[in-house]
């Protein structure tokens, strides 16, 4: 009997245990599409987190007004909480901050935009023209703000995405006109897509100079003229510590604090963020692994069940085969290749389920599953591996049984 | 394998009378239950068939039939004593060797049929040709629709087991025994759940395979079943209690 024969064998006893050998694939495909799937979603969170941060500008600094120690005790003389275009020239200082590259200051304020009988609200940012540089994004329809257009406080703006979509549709919104809470500013530029980061819709703003966003919104009081934040960008990313220090030790000397704890200022980097992320993202994953694998254990043990029984019912048809001149590895080999035709059948259609599972699934729910070859060999090899191991090592018991011995069980 | 190779009586007066030892048993003993409760089914046989004889083996239920038999198919092996089968002694023969003896050189038909229940008939009567390593396959089923024309089954080739009486099952048994051209046959109460023009059926078959020049074993508890044999055994409580020719 040759390995077609065997093979021809196996496949015709598959076939006529049709509603086992279909449960046993069931069992593999469902278990390997879980893995490969829950393992998917936690890289894809993963990864969506990471990217969402890193887009941020990889070597960020967040200075935000108010100390994050000491909420109730804020060193200082009148001016708590407030940062100023003065802080932020301060911080561009190449002398004073040589490992600071670029300092964006920001004011923020949400606004009514409209334009002809679109409406629609969003934070209106007044920065300078490094805002782009600082935040890593870019310009991809017209022209960024320009030093000229700071200097003379004029109405442009450019728009985020989600906001050139909402007032403008799909066409261009460079050389259009739109109001700012009705203050009427020409459209000069649109940033690309960045998406959602954490809370915040990096799609859904407007940038104008700051100059033209001190003299229209700034609101009249103590705080006017006071900055949300400053974006602060380091020279590389092995000068972030240096920038961070630099930052701190000048806002500290501007605003006369000797006790650094009694800062009225926040400094984040963004790769706090980003590590703080990864880390929950990668525990996000640990979890979901291990759901995936309890999830192929419990096929696996179906699997190993249909198995056992199904050899064992077959003792006796083992015994008549040797009776009738089978050697024990003849024996072993239909069973093997029963075991390996059920194994590539789930494995195949599990990988498949998967990878449609993998295309599908995100357009429903909308989160990004991102394939991992680890997942699709490993489930696929622990599957084929519980099928191969229940379905061979019974069989290799009984074809080692006297034929009498094996023809007598039930 | 080949030692012996024809099934048929050499020409020449004096190799027909006397031909030599093909199944030899010596003191042998099977003892089951190695546990408190043991049955001792054979107690010391001592047996000498001889190429082509046509030996009945009969006694009571229980005293040991079965047990003999599979010793002498080798799908069993006694606790004590000696086998010879074509002079070869059978316990220092391997896995694959053994195979390869039930294949080629025994058919066996059980008291129970043991047939694949899934098969139809012709592909059971092919799986000892398929472990004979005969090819191509059409060669096999050529083989096969013989066997089972030989039995009186030949409109019955593509029918599965359930779908055939006790006797038709039973011919394919033998017809699966035939398939291989085997020089023994061994056939556990071949004509037990029949009734008896079938049995008649059988034993012509059985009859045919002695003139074929087979060795043939049977076990019957029929007397005159026995009868048509050439030679008769009795058993006992695991012990040859009487032997010699059939008187006609
Ligand atoms: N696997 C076994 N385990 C224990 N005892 C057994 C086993 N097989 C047979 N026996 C016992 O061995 C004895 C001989 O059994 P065997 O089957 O050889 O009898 P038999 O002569 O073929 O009977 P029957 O005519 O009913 O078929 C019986 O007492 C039986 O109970
Ligand atoms: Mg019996």
């Amino acid at each position: 009997m040759n390995w077609a024969e065997t093979a021809r064998s196996a496949f015709e006893s598959l076939r006529e245990r049709r509603a086992r050998s279909g449960l046993t694939v069931l069992g593999l495909l469902i278990g390997i599409a879980a893995v490969i799937l829950t393992v998917g979603l936690g890289e894809g969170a993963q990864a969506r987190v990471s990217s969402a941060i890193s887009s941020l500008g990889p070597n960020l600094l967040t200075i935000t007004p108010g100390s994050t120690t000491t909420g109730l005790v804020r060193g200082g003389l009148g001016t708590a909480g407030d940062l100023t275009l003065a802080d932020a020239q301060a911080l561009s200082s190449r002398s004073d901050a040589p490992d600071i590259a670029h300092v964006a200051p920001v004011i923020q304020t949400g606004a009514t935009l409209t334009s002809g009988s679109s409406n629609w609200s969003a934070p209106v940012m007044g920065t300078t023209p490094v805002f782009t540089t600082v935040r890593n994004r870019q310009v991809v329809v017209g022209t960024n703000l320009t030093a000229a257009e700071l200097a003379s406080q004029a109405h442009v703006a450019v728009l985020g995405s989600e906001v050139s979509q909402e007032l403008f549709g799909f066409a261009s919104p460079v050389g259009q006109v739109m109001d700012i809470d009705g203050v009427p500013f020409n459209v000069v530029g649109e940033l690309n897509t960045a998406g959602a980061s954490g809370a915040s819709n990096e799609d859904n703003l407007v940038l104008i100079p700051i100059s033209t966003a001190l003299d229209l919104f700034s609101k009249p009081g103590p705080y006017a003229g006071s900055l949300s934040e400053i974006f602060v960008s380091a020279t590389s990313s092995s000068t972030i510590g240096a920038a961070y220090e630099e930052a701190n030790d000048l806002l500290l000397q501007l605003h006369s604090i000797t006790i650094p704890s009694a800062a009225d200022f926040t400094i984040t980097p963004a790769s706090t963020l980003l590590s703080t992320a990864a880390t929950v993202s990668k525990a996000l994953t640990t979890l979901l692994a291990g759901i995936a694998a309890i999830a192929l254990l419990v096929g696996g043990i179906g699997v190993m069940n249909i198995m056992l029984v199904s050899v064992t019912e077959r003792v006796k048809e083992i015994g008549l085969r040797k009776a009738l001149g089978a050697t024990p590895g003849l024996v072993l080999r239909q069973f093997l290749l029963e075991a390996a035709m059920l194994g590539v059948l789930g494995g195949v259609l599990g990988v498949l389920l998967g990878l449609v599972g993998a295309v599908v699934l995100p357009l429903l729910i909308s989160q990004q599953i991102d394939v991992s070859l680890v997942a699709v060999v490993g489930s696929v090899v622990v599957a084929a591996g519980i099928g191969l191991v229940f379905g061979v090592y019974p069989a290799y018991r009984a074809a080692r049984l006297s034929p009498i011995d094996a023809l007598r069980s039930e | 394998m080949s030692s012996i190779g024809h099934p048929r009586h050499q020409s020449g007066l004096a190799l027909e009378e006397m031909p030599g030892p093909m199944l030899e048993l010596r003191e042998v003993t099977k003892t089951y239950g190695m546990g408190e409760v043991e049955v001792h089914a054979l107690r010391g046989i001592n047996l000498v068939v001889r190429e082509g004889e046509y030996v009945a083996i009969m006694g009571q239920s229980g005293s040991g039939k079965s047990t003999l038999m599979h010793i002498l198919g080798c799908l069993d092996v006694p606790s004590t004593g000696t086998y010879l089968l074509e002079g070869r002694d059978v316990s220092v023969l391997n896995e694959i060797e053994l195979a390869e003896v039930r294949n080629r050189r025994i058919g066996f038909v059980f008291q129970q049929f043991h047939l694949l229940p899934r098969l139809s008939a012709w592909r059971n009567v092919e799986l000892p040709l398929l472990y004979a390593g005969r090819r191509p396959r059409s060669a096999r089923r050529e083989r096969a629709m013989a066997a089972l024309g030989a039995v009186g089954l030949a409109d019955r080739v593509e029918h599965r087991p359930t779908e055939l009486s006790g006797g038709q099952q039973q011919r394919v048994a033998i017809a699966r025994a035939l398939a291989s051209n085997p020089a023994i046959v061994l056939a556990d109460e071949p004509t037990g759940n029949l009734a008896s023009d079938q049995a008649d059926e059988i034993l012509a078959i059985f009859e045919a395979m002695h003139n074929q020049g087979r060795t043939v074993v049977l076990i019957t508890h029929e007397p005159d079943v026995g009868e048509r044999a050439k030679r008769l055994v009795r058993i006992k409580d695991g012990l040859v209690v009487s032997d010699g020719p059939v008187r006609p």
